[in-house]
């Protein structure tokens, strides 16, 4: 009966809508509401690879594809060195401080995804926050185009990411038994040695799963890049949002999501391996 | 330097909130400007009926797909933890985790396509507005309460349950008396998790809503893309002061539990 349910409401809500995203991918567009002709008609097959054809034609999907997978493997990577740190100290800070200081890093999150890329939005703008008080210091005579560039996309792209990383890093630096790292200390290791070669790899298999938990859903980021980031940048969370909300292509839209899914299919089972959901 | 790396990242996280949080009391127009102290944006919120009547929505929705969420996850996480190796258990799991990580487009997306092909099919949902944000959110929030609800069951005293089997209670009240009140704090912390993560989407929700179901923060991205105002600040100094109440009422409550 259990199992019933959870398999109807695993089928019906995630495994059918990426199954109709890929069917999607080979329909046609139209001008009728909704705007495609799926492949299947009544009479049978009646799809197109147009929007495939598209993608592969032109090199700006391809280009958009590489530049989020390599601006979702920085931030991920900045999480983790970040994320890392930050987990240790919580990790060995007093027992009773421990949960003070993991809500001090969520309780920023309460303000709201929006409300806190608006902080950077003001920080970062040319009348904004730092270009003001940099001005007044005198350290600068014209206001630095901050914003709406990569560096305000990272900062965005990092501060909102960050607690995904932190937060199962602490949990296993917790979890992990001090022991190890004594015996490796009373053998007259050093303490660098004592973590590069006990701390760090006993770690290894959270941290990727840390990396991961960053990696795969900021490769198809659209809200920080549109907030923050360059236009011109193009990624392809927007790519695929444009294509939806402006063009109305939704066949092109569903192609794009595949290409994503396709490309991130190993990063996902990677991380399913190493997490605990088995 | 472990330290002194934690107080940078905390500084980090924290400091465009408290700058964000704090121009609220400034009396100037320009947002992230000083201009004396003065609460006027704070009136000026409780006077937009817009942003008021988004955020009822928002907190409506948010609690119903809370709650569908831990009904499906708490199915979702049992099946996990109790059922062994059943056939197909590999998929069934690859699909419990997958709302985890998914990208949103990719999710609204497909969302978005399955309410629009069911209602080809079948008619049904006649027009997209707060039931399918509902429904969407409920995908979302259940993989993050599979989760919870797992662990914690793999983490339970089979000997608890299996003396009240003992002793002649029926499968159902043995789930009850005993199952049920073991996991409820991981059912408790999922339904926040859920809830919060419905109060704080965009992206599922700008795909599967139609014209006039806005949710706060699809209203706050299509108004502060524009440009900002401190409405704003006042609204992120309110939502802080509200998280910090809830966290500490949550800290009291574990240190009861102990």
């Amino acid at each position: 009966m259990t199992r019933g349910v959870a398999w109807l409401a695993l089928l019906a809500l995630v495994a059918a809508p990426l199954a109709i995203v890929i069917g999607m991918s080979f329909s046609t567009p139209d001008a009728g509401v909704p705007p495609v002709v799926p492949p299947l008609g009544r009479a049978g097959w009646q799809g197109s690879w147009d929007s495939w054809a598209l993608i592969f034609a032109d090199t700006f999907y391809l280009d958009t594809l590489l530049r989020s997978l390599r601006l979702a493997a920085v931030t991920a990577g900045l999480c983790l060195l970040l994320g890392f740190a930050m987990a240790l100290g919580i990790a060995s800070a007093r027992p009773a401080w421990q949960p003070a200081l993991l809500a001090l890093v969520l309780l920023p999150f309460w303000t709201g995804f929006v409300l806190r890329l608006t902080a950077w939005v003001g920080l970062l703008r040319d009348h904004g926050w730092i270009n003001a008080m940099l001005l007044r210091l005198g350290v600068i005579a014209e206001p630095l185009p901050l914003l709406y560039s990569d560096g305000a996309l990272l900062a965005g792209m990092v501060h909102s990411y960050l607690p995904f990383a932190v937060l199962p890093l602490a949990a296993a630096l917790a979890r992990r038994d001090l022991a190890v790292e004594e015996a490796a200390a009373d053998l007259g290791a050093r303490p660098m040695t004592v973590f590069l070669t006990v701390t760090l790899p006993l770690a290894a298999p959270a941290a990727a799963a840390a990396f991961l938990l960053v990696f795969i859903p900021a490769a198809g980021e659209v809200v920080i890049p549109e907030m923050l980031g360059a236009p011109d940048s193009m990624l392809i969370g927007r790519a695929i949002w444009g294509e939806f909300f402006q063009t109305r292509d939704w066949p092109t839209a569903a192609a794009l999501s595949t290409a994503l899914l396709a490309l991130l299919l190993v990063p996902i089972a990677l991380y399913q391996r190493l997490s605990v959901l088995k | 330097m472990r330290r002194v790396l934690l107080v940078l990242g905390l500084a980090f996280l924290w400091a465009p909130v408290l700058l964000l949080a704090g121009y609220a009391f400034s009396d100037s127009r320009v947002p992230f400007e000083w201009g004396g102290f003065s609460l006027r944006w704070f009136t000026a919120l409780a006077n937009n009926a817009r942003i008021l009547d988004a955020a009822w929505l928002s907190l409506r929705i948010g609690a119903a797909a809370a709650s569908l969420a831990t009904l499906l996850g708490m199915a979702l996480g049992w099946v996990l933890a109790r059922h062994g190796p059943f056939a197909g258990r590999p998929v069934f799991g690859a699909l419990a985790g997958a709302p985890l990580v998914l990208p949103e487009v990719v999710t609204g997306l497909s969302l978005l396509l399955l309410f629009v092909g069911l209602q080809a099919l079948t008619g049904w949902p006649a027009q997209r507005g707060a039931v399918t944000v509902w429904l969407a959110h409920s995908a979302l929030g259940m993989a993050y309460v599979a989760v919870l609800v797992q662990a914690r069951l793999a983490g339970l005293d089979p000997a608890l349950e299996e003396a009240a089997a003992d002793l002649g209670a029926s499968p159902f009240a043995v789930f009850r008396t005993v199952t049920l009140p073991l996991i409820a704090p991981s059912l408790a912390a999922g339904w926040l998790l859920a809830f919060t993560l419905s109060l704080d989407d965009v992206v599922l929700a700008s795909f599967v809503s139609g014209p006039g179901a806005t949710t706060l923060p699809v209203y706050l991205f299509s108004q502060l893309r524009l440009g900002m105002t401190p409405e704003a600040n006042a609204l992120a100094a309110v939502f802080l002061v509200v998280g910090a109440v809830l966290s500490a009422i949550a800290w009291v409550f574990r240190r009861r539990a102990g």
